[in-house]
């Protein structure tokens, strides 16, 4: 378990106060004019050093995004770009960052801003969180009165302007290029890459694009050294995290812990154990709803970090965890799920906005025994003929948690759902089925 | 991609009061000269909320001209974001989270009381006219579910009779108090606090 004074988030529970004043005692702000007088490449080499990976969800390594940025700036200017539309349901980190630790994000955005060049930056935060990007305003209404931003920021003689972007509730612009869309005032609708961001992003100029978590953490690994953050957790998944933990917990909570921590812990010890007991343990989500379940015997023994998650065919994700007990109709879970991305598609790319749809009509139908047994096999096809085949992250996002849903509780769906496939009986009429299924095997015998 | 539907009844003409052309013109400022159009969400926002919590079409082509842009762009934004509200809502607007995390802790009890207590449809006023509900997906408050957003307020891990007095306040037209109505300050475990101990209510 981590110690405490190795926590980055020392007002994670608001103890203290997210004012300026509260924020300098527990060391923001400090030597912030020494760091960045060590110049960019020391910047940007500590952060490789320290193996931060992006916590936004990818695990991009930061150091390495940040040297895509151009060297010099030639006729555009820089952009750097704080991702702050927390809407990957279980997650729910970013939004205490805002509220009780702003001025952390706001120290790391100078540092990062004068890493890649940057004199603008703009902090997009969901339309819903409208308190939480007020607490984020009046923090930095604080930092300009006090020097800490504006032309000679926190005596650095670098010139930043941070501008806070509502967005309006749409979860697509999270995508990286989603959210670049919606700050130019259109619809949020992700971009082809290449060309990436970093090249050409915001109003066509390069640009820099992190998550709160990310940048937060970033003043107190240059404080403390790179090899200190690496030593936290193991190679490659380094350092802390906020994870959350909700769901069929008895205490739901949001605690910073070492990357690399064994699952049941989280849930034994912070979150109070499963409602029912351990053995009352159904599935669990381990990184925000995009990522697949994993079944009960994997929780006993998965260590939370990127590569870990990934040999057991998930991902970390953004570290939200739901745990789901027993007493739930799991089905029924993942079927609410498949709503939400259907919900949330933005429309652009037909494999997405026709299959999200697709299958949530068809997990409903399931949740509900009014499915055929093939139409397992068929929702399977349904989610390959979308992942991939979308321009962002979404078509994965959609269909991984209705393929973990069947590579684990397959069993349990066509118990459920019993009916003999109409196919069989009845092949002769071509018109009952899919044309499609008439090639595969199953259908033909 | 939510299905919005545009309301029948429009007002004919819309105009920014003094105090929001003021607010508009300082959000246009913090765009570059030139991409003005960064601009719309927070002005459709601003309208929003100057027209009694809905957009109306007169709107649209008002901030259209006021940026200097095609008003088809405008009702491309308007209609893509789920919360601009392009017919009206109740003055008290009830969004009930009920993505799978508030879903695991009862949200679905929280959406009954709104049927029973409020109107028995999803964006139809009460009866008294004040008050609407809708169904609305994470609000990324996983950790405080189940939770709803009332106008611009969280409030977190409620329970139907909770839920119950929160609406018969607001039918006598009282705010209640929003945030956590278990008694928690934050996203901290209730009672089993393990880390920064220290720190506690320092």
């Amino acid at each position: 378990m981590l110690e405490d004074k190795d926590r980055i988030f020392q007002n994670l529970y608001n103890d203290f106060g997210a004012d300026l004043t509260s924020a300098k005692q527990r060391g923001d702000w400090k030597d912030t004019k020494e760091i960045c007088g060590k110049g960019r490449d020391w910047i940007i080499n500590e952060i490789k050093a320290s193996e931060l990976r992006g916590r936004g969800g990818a695990g991009f390594p930061t150091g390495l995004k940040w040297s895509f940025a151009p060297k010099e700036v030639g006729s555009r200017p820089h952009y750097l770009v704080i991702n702050a539309d927390e809407s990957e349901p279980g997650t729910c980190k970013d939004r205490d960052i805002l509220r009780f630790e702003p001025h952390k994000l706001i120290e790391g955005c100078l540092i990062a801003s004068y890493a890649v060049n940057a004199h603008k930056c703009y902090i997009y935060i969901r339309g819903e969180y409208f308190n939480e990007g007020q607490k984020l305003q009046t923090a930095i209404d604080e930092a300009y009165k006090d020097g800490l931003l504006g032309k000679n920021s926190a005596g650095t003689n670098w010139e930043l302007d941070i501008y806070i972007h509502y967005g309006a509730g749409a979860y697509i612009c999270g995508e990286e290029t989603a959210l670049l869309e919606s700050i130019e005032g259109k619809k949020g609708q992700p971009r082809l890459k290449p060309p990436f961001p970093a090249l050409i992003g915001l109003y066509g100029c390069p640009t820099i694009i992190n998550n709160v978590e990310t940048i937060s953490v970033v003043p107190t690994i240059l404080r403390r050294g790179g090899k200190w953050f690496s030593s936290l957790g193991r190679p490659k998944n380094t350092g802390s995290k906020i994870y959350c933990i909700s769901g069929n917990v008895n205490n739901p909570c949001n605690v910073e812990e070492e990357m690399g921590i064994p699952l049941k812990e989280l849930i034994e010890k912070h979150a109070g154990g499963v409602i029912g007991g351990w053995d009352n343990l159904k599935a669990v989500i381990p990184g925000g709803s995009s990522m697949p379940l994993l079944p009960k015997e994997t929780c006993e023994t998965i260590k939370m970090d990127f590569d870990s998650c990934v040999e057991n065919k998930t991902g970390l994700g953004t570290a939200g965890i739901v745990v789901i007990n027993k007493d739930q109709d799991i089905i029924k879970c993942m079927a609410r799920i498949a709503r939400f991305y259907k919900h949330e598609s933005c429309g652009q790319c037909t494999p997405c906005r026709e299959g999200s749809g697709w299958m949530w009509r068809m997990l409903e139908r399931m949740a509900k025994g009014e499915a055929t047994r093939d139409e397992v096999d068929m929702l399977l096809d349904v989610t390959k003929q979308i992942e991939g085949h979308t321009i962002c992250a979404f078509g994965e996002g959609s269909s991984w948690p209705v393929q973990g849903l069947i590579r684990n509780f397959k069993d349990e769906i066509i118990e459920r759902n019993k009916f003999d496939p109409i196919v069989k009986k009845q092949k002769d009429i071509p018109y009952l089925v899919d044309q499609h299924l008439l090639e595969k095997e199953n259908a033909k015998t | 991609m939510a299905v919005k539907k545009i309301s029948k009844v429009q007002p004919e003409k819309f105009e920014f009061s003094n105090k929001n052309k003021e607010t508009a013109d300082s959000i246009i400022k913090n765009y570059p000269s030139g991409k003005q159009q960064s601009a719309v969400m927070a002005l459709l926002y601003l309208a929003q909320k100057q027209n009694d919590n809905w957009i109306p079409l007169s709107a649209m082509k008002y901030i259209a001209n006021y940026l200097d842009m095609p008003y088809i762009k405008v009702y491309e934004v308007a209609t893509f974001y789920s919360m601009y509200n392009l017919t009206p809502v109740g003055k008290y607007f009830f969004q009930v989270c009920t993505t799978t995390p508030c879903m695991l802790r009862g949200a679905y009890n929280l959406v009954d009381v709104c049927k029973k207590k409020i109107s028995e449809e999803e964006n139809r006023l009460s009866e008294d006219g004040k008050t609407s509900w809708l169904e609305v997906e994470c609000l990324g408050a996983c950790v405080n579910a189940p939770m709803l957003q009332l106008n611009e307020d969280y409030y977190e891990d409620l329970d139907p009779a909770k839920l119950e007095q929160i609406i018969d306040k607001i039918s006598n037209d009282e705010v209640p108090q929003p945030g956590s109505y278990r008694g928690r300050l934050s996203s901290e475990p209730e009672n089993t606090r393990k880390t920064l101990i220290g720190n506690k209510n320092a």
